[in-house]
């Protein structure tokens, strides 16, 4: 056995690292903080210059071909930093899409724009009645000669007021089981009948209502069969059930490891010396360590060629649990300086301990539920029978 | 990165686990209660070779790596082994870091099974060594002494209390006269000798208790899927199958972290300390909390001795709290990470 990741992987961190080390900085960090926006064109300019839009992709379809576990090293790296990243992770999830089952005419529009950092596709799955349920999803498209109209009502789709795309799960029949009445389309955002209504949440993260009122789109814009929407969306969140947020708890603990060594109690003591807070610093690394291990597993079955059944959701749902327990033990351990806003002037460690509380809510809700990732690993990992 | 134990490794599985399978069955594992010690699987362990692949070819055995000995202890902890497996390996490999004839004679004895030597992770400060692990089996008890580290002859009184996990375990009555005329193993560094043998301890328990709660997971999730209740397995509810999803997703992550704690011995050696406190305090957790999840599902069953599940979560208890909580071991991690309080 070898739990290190490979040499190259290390490679790949470091230049990651020194990538960083250029083009982040605390300004831009407080920059997407303020705006809500987790997308910097200047940040995109110098991702793609360096190739490093799709670094998994094959070279011949202008990737850099890393293998996962260069992946887990460049994700590690990228999220620690909290670096700019969300607007190009949709973007580049629907190319993947695309490249998958698109057409030649479709990858010919798409690929190169979304590589070259040209364009920002979002997405547009959950709606107020169906959010884990994604497959409800009610909004209508109706063909039209060889074109469809689309009509109805989106919920969460982040970016959208900077978007160009939007990846739109919608129904074209009704009269069949949920899952086999769904088409997905690539419909241009900047168009008549697209309604973009501001949402902000609890992170900081500005997200958005997207209505659609007689939004009218060519046939050449579906993405995978009529009715067969579903298998692009599976091919869609595979890739995001394999998500972690390692990195969100590692960013958590530096931030309490540097509040601990750098404040002291009444006494002049260093907070470090504290017997429970040197629990709670232990409890988070402990964690952070398995979040890694589960969310590495998940990249080394893939490597590998192993199937995934419940470590994609394992690693997800363990993560995120972990990140809202331990940023609510850091909470009460720093006391009543924790309640001091990131980014706040005052806050210890930059406000980040504070901002993990907030952050930690998502996580457990967004690509899928806690429930809905338990579900999974019950029936898939576990064989229990489907429950009503 | 490389997850899967080697074809070597996987056959040692293999091997150890039909001997738990054939002699550490729930029929015997209740035998051998409230002592908790089996004579017969204890003697098929040694001739295995369970101690002796614990020390290198210098002292008599075959070198496995704490790796090797880590995989072991999760068959060990999936079947509830009632030997003193851990106690002595764990003794066998401290002897072997000890230079001088007192320390090479004891592990030559334990070797051959003449000695059955165990580790107090107590001291005597009080006047008794309390709770020493496999105390009521053993023949002699490696103590530290200020910052001596003595071998003590277990031929005296000791008390052999009935305990939650039913484990050998003894309380033992220890003066300043015994310990004075005891077998000196080191005269100086005691505490580091004995906190690297608690290291190793830490780990192989770790990897015992992801054994014990991954089979325990399994047990709730066998009886999950057969049981009905309102016209339908009880597995199908939520309120049970999410409680035995988040245990089984802690189960994966103890003995991901126990194998890369016990990898790290010879691979990481600067990591190694604080990785062993890590897998201890987890797989603590993760057993405390998996065998508790997996008795609440049997209902009414789970609360009669006749049902296994109780064996593994009394043993969880016990296995865990004779050397340490998981909040302790957590603050071990810390201290493995910044230095000892007063250091920083």
């Amino acid at each position: 056995m070898d739990f290190r990741l490979g040499e190259s992987s290390e490679t790949r961190r470091a230049e990651v690292r020194e990538f960083l080390d250029a083009h982040m900085s605390l300004a831009l960090e407080e920059r997407v903080y303020r705006t809500g926006v987790s997308h910097d064109e200047d940040f995109t300019r110098a991702l793609v210059e360096r190739g490093w839009m799709a670094p998994s992709w094959p070279v011949e379809f202008g990737g850099q071909g890393l293998d996962p576990e260069e992946m887990v090293a460049v994700g590690e790296e990228l999220r620690l930093a909290d670096a700019p990243m969300y607007g190009i992770g949709t973007t580049m999830m629907v190319a993947t899409v695309v490249l998958a089952v698109g057409t030649d005419e479709q990858k010919a529009e798409i690929i190169p724009k979304a590589l070259a950092g040209d364009i920002v596709i979002v997405l547009g799955f959950s709606e107020p009645e169906a959010g884990s349920d994604v497959a409800a999803a009610t909004t209508r498209a109706v063909p039209d000669g060889d074109e469809w109209v689309i009509n109805g009502q989106k919920m969460f789709t982040t970016n959208a007021q900077i978007g160009d795309y939007v990846f739109l799960l919608t129904r074209t029949n009704a009269g069949v089981a949920k899952h086999k009445g769904l088409t997905m389309f690539l419909v241009p955002l900047r168009q008549p009948g697209v309604e973009i209504q501001a949402v902000f949440t609890l992170s900081g993260e500005r997200t958005n209502i997207v209505y659609y009122n007689d939004v009218r789109v060519a046939d050449a814009w579906r993405i995978g069969d009529v009715d067969g929407g579903w298998h692009a969306m599976t091919v869609a969140l595979t890739n995001e059930h394999a998500a972690g947020f390692a990195a969100a708890i590692d960013r958590l603990l530096r931030a309490a490891e540097s509040w601990a060594r750098t404040t002291t109690d009444d006494d002049g003591v260093p907070r470090l010396e504290d017997g429970t807070v040197r629990e709670a610093l232990g409890r988070t690394a402990i964690d952070l360590e398995v979040s890694r291990l589960l969310q590495r597993r998940v990249a080394w079955m893939a490597a590998t060629d192993q199937a995934i059944v419940a470590e994609g959701p394992m690693s997800k749902l363990f993560s995120s649990e972990a990140l809202s327990a331990r940023a609510q033990d850091m909470v009460e351990v720093v006391g009543p300086d924790a309640l001091r806003s990131y980014f706040d002037p005052t806050a210890p460690a930059h406000g980040v301990i504070e901002h993990m509380l907030r952050f930690s809510l998502g996580t457990t809700i967004y690509a899928g539920t806690s429930e809905i990732h338990r579900n999974m690993i019950a029936q898939r990992g576990l064989g229990l029978p489907r429950n009503r | 990165m490389d997850l899967r134990p080697s074809d070597e490794q996987l056959q040692l599985i293999d091997a150890f686990g039909a001997l738990y399978a054939k002699e550490s069955t729930a029929e015997r594992v209740r035998a051998a209660e409230p002592l908790g010690f089996d004579d017969r699987l204890w003697t098929q362990l040694v001739e295995l070779g369970a101690l002796s692949m614990a020390v290198d070819e210098d002292h008599g055995g075959w070198g496995a790596s704490l790796l090797d000995l880590e995989l072991v202890a999760e068959e060990h902890g999936r079947a509830l082994g009632p030997a003193p497996l851990l106690e002595s390996q764990v003794a066998c490999r401290l002897l072997a870091r000890i230079e001088g004839a007192a320390a090479a004679d004891l592990l030559a004895a334990a070797l051959t099974a003449d000695r059955l030597v165990t580790v107090s992770p107590r001291t005597a400060a009080s006047g008794t060594l309390a709770l020493v692990p496999a105390g009521a089996v053993a023949t002699d008890v490696i103590v530290r002494d200020g910052d001596r580290l003595v071998a003590l002859p277990l031929d005296g009184t000791r008390t052999v209390p009935v305990t939650v996990g039913s484990q050998p375990l003894a309380d033992v009555p220890v003066d300043r006269s015994s310990l004075a005329s005891a077998t000196v193993l080191a005269d100086g560094a005691g505490a580091e000798v004995l906190d690297r043998a608690l290291d190793d301890w830490l780990v192989l328990t770790a990897g015992a208790l992801a054994g014990m709660a991954e089979r325990a997971v399994r047990i709730g999730v066998d009886y999950a899927a057969e049981r009905e209740a309102f016209d339908q397995k009880i597995g199908a509810f939520q309120a049970v199958g999410h409680r035995l999803a988040d245990v089984a997703t802690a189960s994966a992550g103890a003995t991901l972290l126990a194998r890369e704690a016990a990898w790290a011995d010879g691979e990481e050696p600067a990591r190694r300390a604080e990785l062993a406190a890590m897998a201890f305090s987890f797989a603590a957790e993760t057993a405390r909390d998996a065998t508790a999840v997996a008795l609440h599902v049997h209902g009414g069953y789970g609360f009669m001795l006749e049902y296994d599940i109780q064996l593994y979560y009394r043993r969880s208890r016990g296995w865990t709290n004779v050397l340490m909580s998981p909040a302790a071991a957590a603050r071990r991690v810390a201290d493995r990470r910044y230095g000892p309080k007063g250091a920083t």
